[in-house]
């Protein structure tokens, strides 16, 4: 079952349909985070310290909760006492300790817009009025938000509980440096010493923000039985439901979370700022309670990715073969470790064969907001630096950059950077495919430059759940707990369609609250199309064998006699060999005889496959303004194999273009106080349409040999390789190269001006 | 802060050609009275800032960003938001095409790109794709990188123009001109900006547009 079949095997797998929520989305219907109502709903706000560190001396709620319409105020001291548990939810791990101190401040603000106190009120406009009567006194202590001054002796302390991990033996003070991961082979030194080419430079930038459009938003209803209900824009329904009830201390059956239509997430959704104070307040209230986002909110509190300074040596002999790779960075972990330093370190020279490195990785915490992933969390920082040394390596020995990398990309067989070989990649198909593409050749202009870059991304598979079932009248539902974020439910839909062998319009699928289906983990990692896609594929399958065995009992044969074909039940031998009975006659006679027709698949899918990524890109720098204009832009991947190609494209150029985003444009600004200077879409630019050329997404199918249909995941490693294409094309342009992100017009033209 | 001494004001409008009626305060945002008061959650916040335009919608011809408007100003105007673009249970060419095109993946930006995409074809039923870049420019989309949007839009204009006129292109012609995202043919010089900008001219007359176009039933369903 899970040898992959070949592409003209495919009726569903492969096209293009349109996805079932499609209507509900492209008419206003979709219910996003903040359009949810509850009957007799009250409106919450929350207070958020304006300092970047202080220890708070006392809160004083009196005169807010004395205000007309104010139901409820809540501070750090209504979460009940809880001990320290590492909980891994998608990307990252974190105490829960850690996250409900986030959620509201206990004794101390460990950033600006780390909330305080929260009220809720009959109406958003009483409850904004009621925090602005809450007083709070602060001593305000100093900052640190550098990641080389966090780590210095006497650098103001964030916690006098964390320790450095993964150094032995176990620092006895605490440190801002909360985590270092270490991988050495090799001699590193007399490799780089013998080198033909070194190249190397110390790269950085500071955190961008995930940037999707949609603020966070929740209503959360806590009953006097202590049952309670959240409905809410999450990446993963059930990560809302541990972490909740972990920091509240309740049972997880009590705690029922229904996924709202989710506005954009890209590993910063996997997190929960808003439900656990939602509850909070509601238990007090006595009803259901909303709180939502500002975008202000959401630039100042909630995960950007990390900053990073990251120091390379890398070296190669005359033939271009790379003989050592010294990588040490440092990245944000803001307020609150997020123990997320591994996959830099694997990420950082996992796309080439490398015999001797040292990888060192660092998390530094300082006074930001808590790092949280954004697609491929850890790697477009490392793979920045790595792939701008590749170019400076390309010109020293006049290599084209392809061939170089050709010469040094891992292949099946090829060792990871923990030691366990690759399975079926693709990188060096990748690579190919980008030398053969007409954009690699094409002509440049005067002032432009074509960049190149490669980048790899583990992906991940994990438990999840999914039930198939046959309706009456023989259509098909498809149920899942892996919220919808880009399209899934067509490809779901699609999946399921394909092994009933029934058309895909005859498919619906529900992403079903946490009482309604089994576990799933989170919508990231690039996981729901192999992992829960596997988990569709195992109950459809199930359905087909259920599906020829009421057949064969309607018959009166043996089941082995039946088969299932084009979606109709085919009897093979005896007296009634030849006859055929569709779906909607089995599913009309199934619930009398024998009973209804339901699977579910619960597993935690293994085999996944990383991706690889190989992206080129043609700017042109105005020497003049310092402005960088992307002109063309080709992502080429190794998808696996597309189940709906439209949504595997698209997440290739929305991967791209925020990598190029992150390259030109976004940067979080604090000024000396410690204060976000840039917390909205006017001063935080993101990518517009007129920035833009159309993105060419080519899709090199290596299909996985793990997965039934091929499928690899596609979503993550498309804003790996984007930063160093964009950085490549500007050195090759200007004849300048720059280390600094982004590249924007100030730091080209100084650039430019000081050639 | 002056709450509680509020005084609710009483707005009367047209939306997406209903009378309506709704209470609000002074203060108020257009925004917050359509999604509070009448329930029209389809427009969306993304900053309230006019920064993003998931808030865009028509007030008296005019497109705006509804977070930038005040409730009271509406008095008396016309507004069409997300909900009034398909006319009955059939879409609008721009909602399909974003469907048949895969033009979204979250989903909360489109409503504001639909609203502004059916303006800017109203106003000009055959813009390039420098003119469609820049119309849309107020629009972020985190999810897309744009491309797919824009050659909805690009599909919308041409399934309009036919629908207007008598039919120029055939259907052959339409899908050229939007190239197949697997066609390896050279698209790199589609977007330049030496493209014509977008000019004051394109848009005379666009009342007579507007006009036009809103009111003729669009009959184009979505293919399943």
């Amino acid at each position: 079952m899970n040898a992959p079949q070949p592409q003209h095997a495919f009726r569903v797998v492969g096209t293009r349909p349109v996805r079932p929520d499609g209507v509900d989305k492209v008419t206003g219907k979709a219910i996003y985070g903040p359009d949810f109502v509850a009957p007799g709903m009250l409106y919450g706000a929350i207070l958020r310290s304006p300092h970047a560190h202080a220890r708070i001396r006392s809160i004083g709620t009196s005169k807010a909760s004395a205000l007309p319409g104010v139901k409820a105020v809540a501070t750090g001291r209504d979460f009940p006492t809880i001990e320290s548990l590492v909980m891994t939810v998608g990307e990252s791990a974190s105490d829960i300790v850690h996250v409900a101190r986030n959620c509201l401040a206990l004794d101390k603000v460990l950033y600006e817009g780390h909330a305080v106190a929260a009220v809720a009120a009959t109406s958003q406009a009483a409850a904004d009025a009621a925090i602005q009567a809450i007083t709070v006194d602060y001593d305000v202590l100093p900052h640190v938000l550098g990641l080389e001054e966090a780590m210095r002796e006497g650098a103001p302390l964030l916690h006098d509980d964390v320790f450095t991990k993964g150094v032995s033996p176990k620092p006895d003070k605490p440190s801002n440096a909360s985590m270092k991961v270490v991988i050495e082979r090799g001699d590193i030194d007399a490799a780089l010493a013998g080198a033909a080419a070194v190249a190397s430079g110390r790269y950085t930038m500071e955190p961008v923000h995930q940037g999707y459009i949609e603020p966070h938003g929740c209503v959360a209803s806590w009953n006097a039985d202590g049952q309670a209900q959240i409905w809410c824009s999450s990446q993963g329904a059930f990560a809302v439901r541990s972490q909740v009830a972990s920091m509240l201390g309740i049972a997880q059956a009590d705690l029922r979370v229904t996924p709202l239509e989710i506005g954009g997430g890209f590993g910063g959704k996997t997190a929960v700022y808003l439900e656990p104070v939602a509850m909070l307040l509601s238990r007090k209230a006595g009803r259901p309670v909303r709180l939502v986002m500002s975008r202000g909110d959401v630039f100042r509190a909630t995960g950007p990715a990390p900053g990073a300074v990251i120091d390379v040596r890398l070296g190669a002999d005359a033939d271009g073969k790379l003989v050592g790779a010294d990588i040490e960075f440092k990245y944000h972990g803001g307020a609150y470790p997020g123990l997320n330093a591994h996959s830099g370190v694997i990420c950082s020279i996992g796309h080439y064969n490398v015999p001797n490195a040292r990888l060192i990785g660092w998390e530094v915490l300082g006074n930001r907001p808590a790092s949280k992933a954004y697609r491929a969390p850890g790697a477009p920082q490392v793979n920045f630096a790595v792939e701008s040394a590749m170019d400076e390596i390309a010109l020293q020995l006049g290599i084209d950059p392809i061939e170089l990398r050709l010469r040094n990309a891992v292949r099946p067989g090829d060792p990871q950077p923990t030691g366990v070989p690759f399975g079926a990649i693709g990188y060096v198909e990748c690579l190919e495919a980008a030398k053969a593409h007409r954009h690699w050749s094409a002509p440049l202009g005067p002032n432009q430059g074509r960049g190149l870059a490669g980048g790899f991304w583990g992906n991940y598979g994990g438990p999840s759940t999914a039930q198939v079932s046959i309706t009456e009248d023989g259509s098909v539902t498809v149920t899942t707990g892996s919220p919808d974020i880009g399209g899934s439910r067509a490809s779901m839909a699609m999946m399921a369609a394909e092994t009933l062998q029934v058309p895909y319009e005859q498919v619906r699928v529900t992403i079903a609250d946490t009482a309604a289906i089994g576990f799933s983990m989170v919508t990231g990692g690039s996981r729901v199309t192999f992992a829960t896609g596997k988990a569709v594929i195992a109950a459809a399958s199930q359905v087909v064998d259920t599906l020829k065995a009421r057949a064969a009992r309607i018959w009166g044969v043996e089941p082995g006699e039946v088969a299932w074909t084009d979606g109709e039940a085919v009897c093979s031998s005896g007296a009634k060999a030849g006859e055929r009975m569709t779906l909607r006659q089995v599913a009309a006679r199934a619930a009398h005889a024998g009973g209804p027709i339901s699977a579910e698949a619960a597993l935690n899918a293994a085999g996944w496959l990383p991706g690889f990524a190989v992206h080129i890109c043609d700017v042109e720098a105005d020497a003049e303004t310092g402005h960088v204009r992307v002109l063309r832009y080709t992502a080429v991947q190794d998808v696996g194999r597309a189940i709906h190609p439209d949504y595997v494209e698209g997440q290739i150029q929305g991967g791209a273009v925020q990598g190029i985003g992150w390259a030109l444009n976004e940067t979080y600004v604090y000024n000396a106080d410690g204060r976000l200077d840039n917390p909205g879409f006017l001063d935080y630019r993101m990518p517009v349409a007129s920035d833009l050329p159309m993105i060419e997404a080519v899709m090199v199918e290596v299909p996985n040999p793990d997965h039934p249909y091929g499928v690899k995941g596609v979503g993550e490693v498309p804003i790996v390789p984007p930063l160093a294409a964009v950085a490549n094309a500007v050195a090759r342009a200007a004849g300048v190269r720059l280390r600094d992100l982004p590249l924007s017009p100030d730091r080209v033209y100084a650039a430019l001006n000081a050639r | 802060m002056n709450y509680p001494a509020m005084n609710k004001l009483v707005i009367s409008a047209t939306v997406n050609g209903d009378a309506e009626s709704f209470l609000c305060d002074p203060g108020t945002t257009l925004l917050d009275a359509l999604r509070t008061e009448l329930g029209l959650t389809g427009t969306k916040e993304g900053c309230g800032s006019g920064d993003c335009g998931a808030c865009t919608v028509m007030l008296d011809g005019a497109m705006v960003c509804s977070c930038l408007v005040l409730a009271a100003e509406a008095e008396g105007m016309a507004i069409h938001t997300i909900e009034g673009v398909a006319e009955g249970g059939a879409l609008h060419p721009v909602q399909a095409k974003f469907l048949e095109l895969g033009a979204l993946q979250c989903g909360f930006c489109t409503p504001g790109f639909i609203v502004a995409a059916k303006a800017l074809l109203e106003r000009h039923p055959d813009p390039s794709e420098t003119e469609i870049r820049y119309w849309l420019a107020g629009n972020l989309c985190r999810c897309t990188g744009y491309d797919k949007i824009i050659r909805a839009v690009i599909e919308a204009g041409a399934e309009l123009r036919q629908e207007r006129k008598a039919p120029e292109l055939g259907t052959q012609d339409r899908q050229r001109l939007v190239s197949d995202p697997s066609d390896s043919t050279d698209r790199g010089a589609l977007a330049t900006i030496e493209d014509a900008a977008l000019s004051d001219a394109a848009f005379e007359g666009e009342a007579a547009a507007a006009k036009v176009v809103g009111n003729e039933p669009h009959p184009t369903e979505i293919e399943p």
